[in-house]
């Protein structure tokens, strides 16, 4: 691709990439149009189920049969829905398959391609209705979703840079550098009402305007790519599916607040992001959109990957600035904040992925667009990471506002193996529960704040009747144990004290005093660690603690676990219901079954491991957890 | 600077912007407990990492309780309104302190820091009985690696001050914080012994620890068992500094020399005799000024650096091995006491060098792996055998019921306790040059400095680096230079390698301020005035003595006449001059 030095030649560019898109983006929907843009998810997780393979059977078939001027296959970034992947989606018919293995390409090319026939077996079966779709567009999981972050992903190849040119790529760049002034952009930002989704939702528009009027020799940006949420994953998504858009993002924020170098930390655990990321970087600055005099004008400004271990904490943006300047990942206390002295003590600007990711667009259309979307609190869209017991698990991009049940029943699909919804974790380990009771309560900032969770990076994990709410406390409390950097008390020493109680009373050691101790510890913390790591560390308990307490008592007073899945509290037994198949007694790994056939067998508790094995093959559902 | 109006405890107060809640508090003097904050660790650096959270108070309209000594007062909080001692605080304060104890050994009572403890000061203060949280502890094996420092992490609370004087003052970084979570350390990397890292053992971070996690190796139990063997004649040294610094725990005025009465109670505890390393500081400077005078009459291998501190020679070792050929030859005067007890001494005793033990009383911990070093020996006798610092010696004073308040002042023995007043400044920052200056006026022009031009003021004082230019004679100005701590001690010797003709002499010092803020001196728990007060002292020990110049000592004269011959000789070199190695990690 030529250099592009003027903002006429960013016009150009679009006009001669914008064919690119035709089929994907404006054709009517026919399948028997010959020319074909087969999209295959190139996410990591479909990567990893051999979609890469997939796609080079799909191309050696094409050529094989001659059909490669008018059939391409296209490697796009992630489409959310990674449960069923990997996904395959043809255009300009809009037929969507799932769970497509490499072996599935001779039936799509022969049979959809040639044959102009749809694959029915590899058609998404909606879980609602039972039945399978053949146009994409009836996915319940995607109609009720609303694509801003996430506009590019799924639609065009993350490594071509003609693709997302085509797509208004750099528009809003342009439009920054050539119509607005500083001020002006850092103003449409704030009247977006743009808030940060990396976690505590700060108005974006504040933290540039603050960044912006600071007087530093030296400015730079951040993006902090960090994301170590467990279950969330949009900001791999969006870096391996739109990495320009991060990087025209930056480019504006550095635009608006007067930096000049650009700095995204990404852990390295993220290598397709990273490659993906640095191809879009080398491909920006080739072009003359990142560099010096961006677009010919006087503008200059560059971007440079540091690479992160992995840890939680590493979010956090003081211990992230830390971690770039290659000292030990730990936070400091604010104030002085990154704006005053971030990097290397200069004026730094952090934003998180998705963040950056609504920026270009909010440039394009307006303020008055975005703050059109969602409620009053909170404008524009979310990205959550649906996951845990829901029919449909992946990425899903809602206004604010969307309820829970719309979320969970629509998008979602409804609770899977038809159980019982009984609560959704937000915020991942920072975060809280949200009860049956809330599940028309409009998402946003503050009524998560309000019922004690929080928006964080958008885990939203399903639990069903089958889960334990106090092994789950537990849960996301080994895992704040295990990242915290161990630098303040609290943090350090507070978090371990809860997760041996939780421990105990798991296993059916804790007493009523206990509750009340962990309550009150979990304040202290909250009250006193160094940073928001350690200080929403108790959330998950004090919010389960909240709304679940029956469930604590039920372990301590009981020592019962009403789930049945703190293993220490239940038994396996075998009921009258046995028919002496002996089918469990073959299946224990440990042989702690014994009985005659025809007989009814039993358990020897001794040996038992609670595997669950036998349950899972007993024939007749008399193996029982009590 | 803005001025900004707060409220503390209802009390208005107005501040400078930057002022943390922490000394504005003070200002009123209301008490804040904290533990990790350190204000003055030296040369400006302070240590206020905000993590043990100790210190936190109540601040209106903010959400959490806001860690007193990191919280500035900005601009912006015009109006702040502050509670310190609110049940909330008090309450976060206890739980913290709790659960850093239910992490801690509590084996207060075997415990080397036992009474000097800021963690036990502070579980007193709050009248801890009994700790709410307990579980797991981590219990990691003690680092006796080196002679000198002895790391016991279970007894660490990761304040940091170590690692933070060891970084930033220092500039050695042989600790760092070490893993996450619950098991998060402030260790050497990788958790290699201390021995095989390039810790320098100044002993800094033994002065700031606040608990028992950093102490001295002791060799108190080997002294105890040498005076106690009648086949065995124990003689003592005194270091400079330590004779402005033992009285601190007896009571005395801080920095007011106690030197008649410190020999009294050495005698006291049953040593056979009592001499002075300020012996062998004049011992020194004859040695060290002839060999300035070659080198400025040659004016080759300039400038000459000092070497008498050995936790500046280990730096120079691991860190500059480029200039291992500038330092004076010259022996620390702790070994050339050793060499000299050894053999003339011993000679003159008429005793095997076997059956003499030479203990030092030694402000610092590199000291004791300094009598270590395999070259200070002769035939496996070594010419120090114990090194016990100021802190140990008061330790085995109280033990023996010695009170030097009370006991009999005493003179030091002949003939290696004789000393000028120019050894006794060996103690402060900027002493050393000024000794061997006084008798290299004397080697140049062939007579004495007069009346107060005996006083170098330009090279004294507590700063971390000190510049002058001293006219020793007509036409013979030299540059000096005085570094004390080794992150200054650095700065310094990038100089000397981008331009090495700048300076002529050199002092340098591993611990900020000299030997009177030694890694074996009584703690000086954060009051940094101790230091001043220390060093008023030991220039008041030199001023009231008529005896000045090294040259003049008589001792030293028959020294030489008797038996090394004259400064330089090959005797002299034999026992009293060294060569040093590169040990680059």
């Amino acid at each position: 691709m030529e250099k592009i030095l003027s903002r006429e030649a960013l016009c150009s560019a679009y006009e001669h990439c914008k064919g690119m898109l035709a089929l994907r983006c404006s054709a009517p929907h026919d399948i028997q149009s010959a020319k074909k843009d087969i999209l295959c998810c190139g996410g990591t997780g479909c990567h990893a189920s051999n979609s890469k393979e997939l796609m080079d059977n799909l191309r050696n078939l094409i050529r094989e049969k001659g059909l490669e001027d008018d059939v391409r296959v296209i490697q796009t970034g992630c489409f959310g829905f990674c449960a069923a992947g990997p996904i395959v989606k043809v255009m300009p018919d809009n037929v969507f398959y799932t769970q497509v293995m490499p072996e599935d390409a001779v039936e799509i090319v022969e049979k959809h391609i040639v044959g102009k026939e749809l694959v029915e077996r590899l058609l998404y079966v909606e879980p609602l209705l039972n039945e399978r779709l053949h146009d994409y567009a009836k996915m319940s999981f995607y109609a009720k979703q609303q694509r801003i972050a996430l506009r590019n992903c799924g639609l065009i190849d993350p490594e071509s840079i003609e693709e997302y040119i085509a797509h208004d790529g750099y528009q809003a760049l342009a439009k920054c550098i050539f119509e607005m002034t500083p001020a002006d952009v850092v103003k449409t930002v704030l009247d977006s009402g743009l808030r940060g989704r990396g976690g505590a939702g700060f108005p974006t528009g504040r933290k540039w305007d603050i960044a912006a009027k600071v007087n530093a020799p030296e400015k730079y940006i951040v993006c902090n790519a960090d994301e170590g949420d467990p279950g969330a994953f949009m900001d791999r998504s969006i870096m391996e599916g739109d990495p320009h858009s991060v990087i025209e993002a930056m480019t504006i924020g550095a635009y608006a607040i007067g930096a000049h170098q650009g700095l995204v930390y990404i852990r390295a655990e993220y290598p397709l992001a990273v490659s993906r990321l640095q191809k879009a970087i080398d491909d920006a600055r080739a072009t003359g959109l990142l560099g010096n005099n961006i677009f010919g004008s006087d503008f200059n400004f560059d971007i440079e990957i540091k690479l992160g271990a992995g840890a939680f904490v590493c979010g956090e943006e003081t211990a992230l600035i830390h971690s770039m300047e290659g000292q030990r990942g730990e936070p400091t206390t604010k104030p002085p904040f990154p704006a005053v002295s971030g990097y290397w003590e200069m004026s730094t600007n952090v934003n998180n992925v998705e963040t950056y990711a609504n920026v270009p667009q909010i440039l394009l259309k307006g303020a008055e667009w975005y703050s059109s979307i969602g409620t009053a609190d909170s404008k524009g869209t979310k990205v959550f990471a649906l996951a845990g017991q829901v029919n449909n698990v992946g990425l899903v991009e809602v206004p604010m506002g969307t309820t829970l049940r719309e979320i969970i029943y629509e998008i979602g699909g409804g609770i899977s193996g038809g159980r019982e919804f009984k609560a959704v974790q937000t915020g991942g380990p920072s975060g809280g529960c949200i009860t049956k009771e809330n599940l028309d309560l409009p998402i946003d900032y503050a009524n998560l704040g309000k019922i004690g969770s929080m928006m964080g990076s958008g885990g939203m994990i399903v639990l069903s009747d089958q889960d334990c709410m106090v092994a789950m406390a537990k849960f996301y409390l080994g895992f704040t144990v295990d990242e915290s950097c161990g630098k303040c008390t609290p943090c350090r020493i507070g978090t371990r004290r809860m997760l041996e109680m939780l421990e105990k009373i798991c296993d059916g050691n804790g007493t009523m005093e206990m509750l009340d101790d962990l309550e009150r510890l979990a304040e202290t913390i909250r009250d006193t660690a160094l940073c928001g790591l350690g200080q929403t560390a108790p959330n998950p308990i004090l919010s389960t603690l909240r709304f679940f307490r029956d469930e604590y008592v039920a372990h301590v007073r009981d020592k019962k676990c009403p789930a049945g899945t703190c293993q220490k509290l239940y038994q396996l037994t075998i009921t009258d219901a046995c028919i002496g198949c002996t089918k469990c007694a073959r299946h224990c790994p440990v042989d702690a079954i014994r009985g005659e056939i025809k007989k009814l067998h039993v358990i020897d508790q001794s040996k038992c491991i609670k595997c669950g094995a036998c349950i899972e093959n007993c024939p007749k559902n008399a193996i029982v957890k009590e | 600077m803005k001025q900004v109006n707060i409220t503390i405890n209802g009390v208005p107060l107005t501040v400078p912007e930057g002022t943390t809640i922490l000394e504005a508090a003070r200002m009123l003097n209301i008490n804040i407990p904290t533990l990790c904050y350190y204000e003055k660790l030296g040369c400006g650096v302070g240590n206020k990492p905000a993590s043990c959270r100790v210190c936190v108070v109540e601040v209106e309209r903010r959400r959490n309780l806001a860690p007193a000594c990191a919280t500035p007062i900005t601009a912006f909080d015009e109006g702040m309104v502050i509670h310190t001692n609110t049940q909330r605080a008090l309450k976060a304060r206890r739980t913290v302190l709790e659960l850093i104890m239910s992490d801690h050994p509590q084996t207060c009572l075997t415990c080397a820091k036992n009474q000097d403890c800021e963690l036990q000061t502070l579980a007193a203060e709050f009248g801890i009985s009994e700790i709410e949280y307990q579980g797991a502890t981590n219990r990691i094996p003690k680092d006796a690696s080196s002679n000198a420092i002895m790391r016991d992490l279970s007894k660490c609370i990761r304040c940091r001050r170590c690692e933070t004087v060891c970084s930033k003052v220092q500039t050695v970084g042989a600790l760092t914080g070490y893993g996450r979570g619950f098991s998060a350390k402030v260790a050497t990397a990788g958790m290699m012994p201390l021995a095989d890292t390039s810790c320098t053992f100044c002993g800094q971070c033994v002065n700031v620890c606040p608990t028992g996690a950093i102490t001295g190796i002791s060799y108190v139990k080997q002294v105890w068992a040498a005076l106690n063997d009648p086949s065995k004649t124990v003689i003592v040294q005194t270091a400079p500094a330590v004779r402005v610094a033992v009285g601190q725990e007896f009571g005395f005025e801080p920095g007011v020399p106690v030197t008649k009465r410190l020999v009294g109670g050495l005698r006291a505890l049953g040593f056979d005799k009592v001499f002075d390393t300020n012996f062998a500081a004049d011992l020194t400077i004859m040695e060290e000024a002839n060999e300035i005078v070659q080198r400025l009459k040659s004016g080759q291998n300039l400038p000459i650096l000092t070497s008498c501190c050995p936790g500046w020679i280990n730096f120079l070792e691991y860190q500059f091995p480029d200039l291992l050929n500038i330092p004076s030859s010259c022996k620390s005067p702790q070994q050339m006491f050793g060499a000299i007890a050894k053999s003339y001494y011993a000679a003159k005793l008429g005793i095997d060098p076997k059956d003499l033990v030479v203990v030092s009383v030694m402000p610092c911990q590199a000291k004791k792996y300094e009598a270590s070093r395999p070259e200070f020996a002769n035939d496996e006798v070594r010419d120090v055998d114990y090194v016990v610092t100021t802190r140990e010696l008061c330790r085995m004073f109280k033990e023996a019921g010695v009170n030097l308040q009370g006991i009999a002042e005493s003179e030091y023995d002949s003939p290696l306790g004789e000393s000028s007043g120019a050894a006794d400044i060996f103690g402060v920052t900027g002493g050393v040059l000024e000794a061997a200056l006084r008798t290299v006026y004397y080697l140049v022009n062939g007579k004495n400095l007069e009346g107060d031009a005996v006083n170098f003021r330009d090279v004294r004082g507590l700063e971390g680096v000190k510049e002058a230019s001293v006219t020793v004679a007509p036409g013979l100005t030299v540059n000096v230079a005085v570094a004390s701590g080794l992150g200054n001690a650095r700065k310094v010797l990038e100089i000397v390698r981008k331009d090495p003709g700048r300076f002529q002499a050199i002092e340098i010092m591993a611990c900020p301020g000299g030997c009177i803020n030694g890694g074996g001196q009584p703690y000086l728990h954060g009051n940094a005035d101790l230091l001043e007060s220390r060093m008023k002292g030991l220039y008041a020990e030199d001023e009231a003595k008529t005896l000045r110049l090294s040259h003049e000592n008589a001792d030293i004269k028959q020294l030489y006449a008797e038996f090394l011959g004259e400064p330089g000789s090959e005797k002299a070199h034999h026992l009293l001059h060294t060569c040093y190695h590169c040990r680059k990690k």
